[in-house]
């Protein structure tokens, strides 16, 4: 399995149809412990990124990926902006100098997105935030076996345990011990980005 | 004579403008830069205006940061990795008081390290 240019930019492409899609939805989940606009800010940052990366040409997939992060961060807004920001802007640094990604090479790229939320967010696994989707994601992709199909299940378990978790960092840590029972939004968002990754994938099985 | 910059980040750009305005009364001559709100004139905060109130509170003795909430703090670290030809420092303080009480120390010529310092102590 390699991704190469045209792939990172179906990844984007896809991950903003799913984001559209739910836009209401991630919205939502973000009313009873947010600030009510992960679906709007993401709708928006997502649009902008899709637009940005498909008006260029690319040489490598590191490229693709510093563009989409540097209008995530300008676009997005709320703290998910500088957070995908900054996961998207590691990612391209880790797989800078490949034309396509191997397994490997991907893995590694999700592994410093996912070092990079950590300490952008000084977060770290079990504080409800998207954390929780990027780390077994991380485990999984870096793992011995890897399916497309697996990768998905992997995903719907983090963000169906996300509801059982209280939240710690972020505008939901304010509430307590009341943002038990809902899902995190920022886990959400990850879950459809991830989601995308796992069906560009599928089609290179 | 320079001074150290202040600058006010927030959520609302009505915040910062208010605060603003309160220190205003007081001291006359620190530069002080506000980025309030996102670009689209909604509640947020946008990487690309902090830089920008960065740059313009910036006199050559650096720029004390603060922010009202966690993602503005995100973002005003985001701005000062770009900006490495500035001396920044992101201050973990009330906003209103904090910045103030910078204002203040500003105003007597110290230097960032000295003024970062005693907004520090006092909270």
């Amino acid at each position: 399995m390699e991704l190469g240019v045209p792939d990172i930019i179906k990844w984007f492409e896809l991950a903003n149809e799913k984001i559209q899609h739910h836009k209401d939805y991630l919205t939502a989940l973000d009313r009873p412990i947010g600030d009510g606009d992960h679906g709007i800010n993401m709708a928006r940052g997502y649009q902008e990124a899709v637009n940005k990366i498909m008006a260029k040409s690319y040489t490598e997939p590191s490229e693709v990926l510093k563009d989409a992060s540097m209008a995530l961060l300008a676009k997005v807004g709320g703290a998910s902006g500088p957070l995908y920001g900054t996961a998207f802007l590691k990612m391209s640094v880790a797989v800078k100098g490949h034309e396509v990604l191997s397994l490997a090479t991907l893995a590694k790229g999700v592994e410093a997105g996912l070092t990079g939320l950590k300490q952008r967010g000084k977060s770290d696994v079990g504080e409800k935030t998207l954390v929780d989707v990027w780390n077994p994601v991380v485990e999984y992709i870096t793992g011995e076996e890897f399916r497309s199909d697996g990768l998905i299940e992997i995903i719907r378990e983090a963000l169906e345990s996300s509801k059982d978790t209280m939240a710690t960092k972020g505008r939901a840590a304010y509430f307590k011990e009341k943002s038990i029972g809902h899902i995190d939004p920022g886990s959400a968002s990850s879950f459809y980005i991830f989601e995308a990754l796992a069906e560009v994938m599928k089609e290179k099985e | 004579m320079d001074y150290v910059g202040i600058v006010l980040v927030s959520h609302s750009s009505k915040i910062v403008e208010g605060l603003s305005e309160i220190i205003r009364q007081v001291i006359h001559d620190v530069p002080i830069a506000i980025a309030g709100g996102t670009d689209e004139y909604e509640i947020g905060t946008n990487v690309e205006m902090i830089m920008s109130a960065i740059t313009t509170a910036n006199t050559g003795k650096g720029v004390l940061v603060f922010y009202d909430l966690g993602s503005a703090k995100m973002n005003a670290e985001i701005a000062g990795e770009m900006l490495d030809s500035i001396e920044i420092k992101i201050v973990d303080a009330p906003l209103i008081e904090g910045a103030y009480v910078a204002a203040v120390e500003s105003n007597m010529g110290k230097t960032l390290d000295e003024v970062y310092e005693a907004v520090i102590k006092e909270f």
